[in-house]
């Protein structure tokens, strides 16, 4: 490898790090994501010329036309998706990173099974690329809904557990030795897969947001893992700043659970917890409807808007953002409360209504909006559940005890808008619901804040 | 076992280097990252980790032109990994887009 390409490779290293801290603060942000992509750029466009090589036209061909078809389906599917599509896109991607990491292991293991270094790297490579790809796959569609969303596998921890062991078995008798065989290395490959497989499978609703981090971190793993294979130093940094920056929103993520990473990779959500006819004196629910919410609305002070995962569901943004400018016109206080996992991925609510054009500083994080409930008139929860589930505090045997929730039960009244009393995502019930302070607006988000914003025109 | 680690670290201390001092800057460089900005980092930070073309890159050019196996999952990972790449910076500043609209 000529000094030019290293170089080439340096200035591309520079780039990641410095983009990916430009992404961290809103004034660079954009620039910083431009940044990051010039210099991956560079790094293939040189690793593709640069690279010093008698190579076969036959094969310039075809890099060039997987890079041409990758970028072309790649740019298409960007531009067109619906911002609501986000969490499940960034799946599928992360994904696809994961595959390839785990491909190049394949070609590489023949290669290099006499040297115990390379090949330990190879197949973690394989291993974490695999789990990574199938482990997406199934996150991309319980996203989109295709897949049930909570699978429940008897003994799965057991199972779990099983598969892990076997894996490291596996793999460690590979290196140990140093077999080459393909029906073995397509088995790892396979064993690897199931892992993703049963590791995303029973995780749901709330835990999403830390699963799709932790993906992406190691994704990040994967192709810090090939750089150390190639003694690439471009990959290296590069995966492991990836690696770090999803570590460290998993962890914020895990936090604002209040849960270990542990329980929520061993102890899928709700497992236990929904005992059927636990419905003890709930009491009754109160209904209304959309014309007695807007009188409320209209002579309110303060109104703060809870929004959740059903908003971009039913792709409320739109009408939800016209209420408010509706009601901050009539003199009301609005604000949106954002709880760090509302959504199915870190800051889904904010991307959410960003689109739509709510103003930042109408968005109020956890810690900021909580002491404010007390003076609050009325909190409008739209298609939000488990965030605002008292149970988080006076329930030690609800599986969400102890998380830190929104704690709207504060306010002086509580609209919560639901398609039906069904359970939220985690299958736990909410006596929310049943609090006397609560009315429930029943119907699809888009259509009864629709419905509510007729009323409040009409006043 | 502990030997071969020990050999391993020797052999390879300039990457251990600097695998070590990666993680510290990916620490740095990403803690106390607002809220609002969750969903950007992250897929940002995705298409980054499409950096793993460059490896399916070296796979295509070190295979032998009549080596199909080898050519044809270089092909497929060389895909895969344009797709991580283009789809992750273009959803990314399409993200950032909207952000930024408003002010």
């Amino acid at each position: 490898m000529g000094i030019l390409l290293n170089i080439i490779y340096l200035i591309a290293t520079v780039t990641f790090i410095v983009g990916l801290k430009m992404l961290g603060h809103p004034e660079t942000a954009k620039k910083g994501n431009l940044i990051g992509a010039t210099g991956m750029g560079l790094a293939i466009v040189g690793t593709v010329f640069v690279h010093g090589q008698q190579v076969s036209p036959l094969i310039y061909i075809l890099i060039g036309a997987a890079i041409l078809i990758g970028s072309i389906i790649g740019w298409l599917i960007a531009i067109k998706v619906e911002m609501t599509k986000m969490p499940e896109l960034v799946s599928l991607f992360n994904g696809f990173g994961g595959a390839s990491a785990a491909l190049i292991g394949l070609v590489e293991y023949g290669k290099n099974v006499n040297n115990a270094t390379q090949s330990t790297t190879i197949v973690s490579g394989i291993i974490i690329g695999a789990i990574t790809f199938s482990g997406s796959l199934i996150a991309w569609g319980k996203l989109n809904g295709s897949l049930k969303s909570v699978v429940r596998i008897p003994y799965y921890n057991i199972i779990n557990n099983l598969v892990i062991i076997g894996i490291v078995i596996f793999a460690a008798f590979m290196v140990a030795t140093g077999v080459d065989s393909q029906l073995l290395l397509y088995g790892l490959l396979a064993t690897g897969l199931i892992y993703g497989i049963l590791f995303v499978l029973p995780i749901g609703g709330a835990d999403m947001p830390v699963v799709i981090s932790l993906l992406n971190s190691l994704t990040g793993i994967a192709a810090a893992i090939t750089g150390i294979l190639y003694n690439n130093m471009v990959m290296l940094v590069g995966g492991i700043l990836v690696g770090s920056a999803g570590i460290i929103l998993t962890v914020a993520m895990c936090k604002a659970m209040n849960r270990t990473l542990g329980s929520v990779i061993f102890g899928a959500f709700g497992g236990a917890a929904t005992t059927p006819g636990e419905n003890k004196a709930l009491g009754s629910i109160k209904s209304t409807n959309p014309s007695d919410a807007a009188i409320m609305m209209n002579y309110a002070n303060k109104v703060v808007i809870v929004p959740g995962y059903g908003l971009a569901v039913a792709q409320a943004q739109h009408v939800i953002h016209e209420l408010e400018e509706l009601l901050t016109k009539k003199g009301v206080n609005v604000k949106y409360a954002i709880h760090p996992v509302a959504g199915r991925m870190p800051g889904h609510m904010n991307v959410l209504l960003a689109e739509s054009n709510v103003e930042y500083n109408m968005l109020v994080e956890m810690e900021d909006i909580n002491p404010q409930f007390s003076n609050t008139d009325i909190v409008l929860v739209v298609g939000a559940n488990d965030v605002v589930n008292p149970a988080a505090h006076n329930n030690p045997a609800s599986p969400i005890y102890g998380m830190p929730i929104l704690d709207v039960e504060n306010a002086k009244h509580i609209i919560v808008n639901k398609r039906s009393m069904n359970a939220g995502y985690a299958g736990i019930e909410n006596e929310l619901f049943y609090n006397s302070k609560t009315s429930m607006l029943f119907g699809d988000a888009k259509a009864a804040l629709t419905d509510l914003v007729a009323e409040l025109k009409n006043m | 076992m502990m030997n071969e680690f020990l050999k391993f670290i020797e052999n390879n201390l300039q990457i251990t280097y600097i695998l070590i001092l990666a993680i510290f800057v990916g620490v740095e460089v990403i803690k106390s990252i607002p809220a609002v900005l969750h969903t950007p980092l992250m897929s940002g930070a995705n298409a980054l980790s499409g950096v793993v073309i460059v490896g399916a890159i070296l796979v295509m050019l070190h295979a032998d032109p009549t080596d199909y196996v080898a050519l044809s999952l270089g092909f497929v990972a060389v895909v895969l990994g344009v797709l991580n790449v283009v789809g992750g910076f273009a959803v990314t500043d399409r993200m950032l887009q909207m952000f930024k609209r408003k002010k």
